[in-house]
């Protein structure tokens, strides 16, 4: 193991993307963001990278001008949260359109209104459907190791797709932990330059980003999601690169003592840690509980999850979002999709829990593997709400 | 469905034939797609009363409207979306518009 350093993770999110050769890098400040946007236009300023940081009046014209670099082939990032990433809305779905890499950091944090600055997954829920990969991470560690693989993964020639990694806002952002870098050759060793496909040049007219009739859109939706799906592929074997390179062993969807576990416990982000100390407590309790983490939201592991949670009889789905008027939480409502004709499928329990910053400690998750035994429906709920 | 001659082959015919982010890399194709098909009406010359003044090339939001060897503006129908502005705009009242029948 290398030499660990005390850093905060929102600075050390910076620092990975700055060992990953950018170009540029259009970021507006927002909590609880800020110390990404912030210390990467230091680092830039400061000339300890050559890249360019453009510095924009919105988030809506951060991730344009994301997109308008990324066409003329540079590696581009950005970062932002919440309100940011609700402005970002409408392009999103233009930058996967037009297979342009771009890497997002995304803190976590709830919507207005009422307005909220703390962490749930409000904010990247509505944009599930954009047609960006969506990593999820879970200590300062996975934020360094999946910024440093998200362009990797992005700018492979089989994938070329935005990227965002979801980092927990204050949760991690704030966090100061103890992180080991890679150093600058080892990342150079690990991410080659970027080979677009093709770039934006005078001497090469393209289009990008082209009209389409009704005549042609359903074919290009269906190319678009099917290249979303093939990522997957590239992800693993970018995850396999990295555990080779550095030790670090990422999977797309990740298991702790679930493998003989009745009950299990599905989480997304920061909280699995805090739910494996409530596994290791059961556990020492003689309960047959296990934990599995999505690491990967978009495209859905599903293979990957089936054979996760494969014997168990309760699946409880830890769901920090809403949506109003809908089947459940985000992504308890994925699941039961996915698994509704599955023969011997596990009862589906899912909680609302951890919104807007709320704490969601160790004996929170005991108490919800008790109150999923007694619940008899598959209805979501609110954990912790006041009747 | 068989395909009259005149129609433009519309490519791509498959979804796994679309470039990645259905790039084009033909600079200026899209003169190969005939918008004029959108059209409801269009525009009839009447070369009588014509003067060759041009205010309906000089108007014509699609610019679809040339000189020919004659001197004569005429509406290339490929293009012309039969909005009327020329109709409107020619004050010696040459051009009119007609029903799309076909």
């Amino acid at each position: 193991m290398g030499k660990r350093i005390g850093m905060e993770v929102g600075i050390a999110a910076a620092e990975a993307v700055a060992l990953c050769n950018i170009d540029v890098a259009a970021v507006y400040p927002i909590t609880p963001q800020s110390h990404i946007a912030e210390h990467m236009a230091d680092i830039i300023h400061d000339g300890r990278i050559d890249a360019e940081f453009i510095t924009v009046e919105s988030e809506h014209s951060s991730i344009s001008a994301c997109a308008g670099a990324s066409a003329t082939g540079a590696r581009v990032y950005t970062a932002t949260s919440s309100q940011g990433l609700m402005l970002m809305h409408e392009i999103l779905p233009i930058v996967s359109a037009m297979r342009l890499p771009v890497v997002m950091g995304n803190a976590n944090r709830a919507v207005s209104g009422p307005l909220n600055i703390w962490n749930d997954h409000g904010d990247i829920m509505p944009q599930r459907d954009s047609g960006w990969i969506c990593l999820f991470t879970e200590n300062g560690q996975e934020v360094i190791d999946l910024s440093i693989m998200a362009f990797k993964i992005a700018e492979d020639p089989e994938v070329m797709l935005p990227c965002v990694v979801n980092i927990d806002g204050f949760q991690l952002t704030h966090m100061i932990e103890p992180l080991e870098f890679p150093t600058q050759a080892q990342v150079n060793k690990f991410l080659p330059d970027r080979k677009p496909y093709a770039t934006l040049h005078p001497d090469n007219p393209v289009t990008m980003g082209c009209f389409n009739m009704p005549d042609i859109f359903t074919e290009t939706m269906k190319a678009k999601d099917t290249a979303l799906w093939n990522s997957k592929k590239t992800i693993v074997k970018v995850f396999s690169e990295w555990g080779k390179q550095f030790g670090r062993k990422y999977n797309v969807v990740e298991t702790y003592k679930a493998k003989d576990a009745e009950t299990l416990i599905l989480t997304m982000g920061s909280m699995g840690e805090t739910a494996s100390i409530a596994v290791d407590e059961m556990r020492k309790a003689g309960r047959k509980v296990g934990l599995v983490k999505l690491r990967l939201w978009r495209p859905f592991p599903v293979e990957e999850l089936r054979a996760a949670i494969k014997g168990a009889k309760t699946l409880i789905v830890m769901d920090r979002a809403i949506s109003f008027g809908g089947a459940g939480g985000p992504v308890a409502t994925e699941i039961k999709s996915f698994l509704f004709h599955d023969k011997g499928r596990p009862r589906i329990v899912d909680f609302l829990m951890g919104l807007g910053g709320r704490d969601v400690t160790v004996e929170d998750f005991i108490a919800m593997v008790e109150r999923a035994k007694k619940k008899k429906d598959e209805t979501y709920e609110y954990y912790g709400v006041r009747e | 469905m068989a395909k009259k001659k005149t129609e433009q082959k519309k490519w791509p015919e498959k979804w796994h034939e679309v470039t990645p982010g259905c790039m084009v890399f033909e600079p200026g194709n899209a003169a190969n797609y005939k918008t004029g098909s959108w059209k409801a009406q269009r525009p009839i010359l009447d070369k009588q009363k014509c003067i060759k003044c041009g205010i309906c090339y000089i108007f014509c939001p699609e610019a679809c409207i040339q000189e020919d060897a004659e001197g004569f503006f005429v509406a290339d129908l490929g293009y012309c979306k039969g909005c009327g502005i020329c109709a409107h705009e020619c004050w010696p009242g040459a051009i009119s518009m007609a029903e799309e029948v076909e």
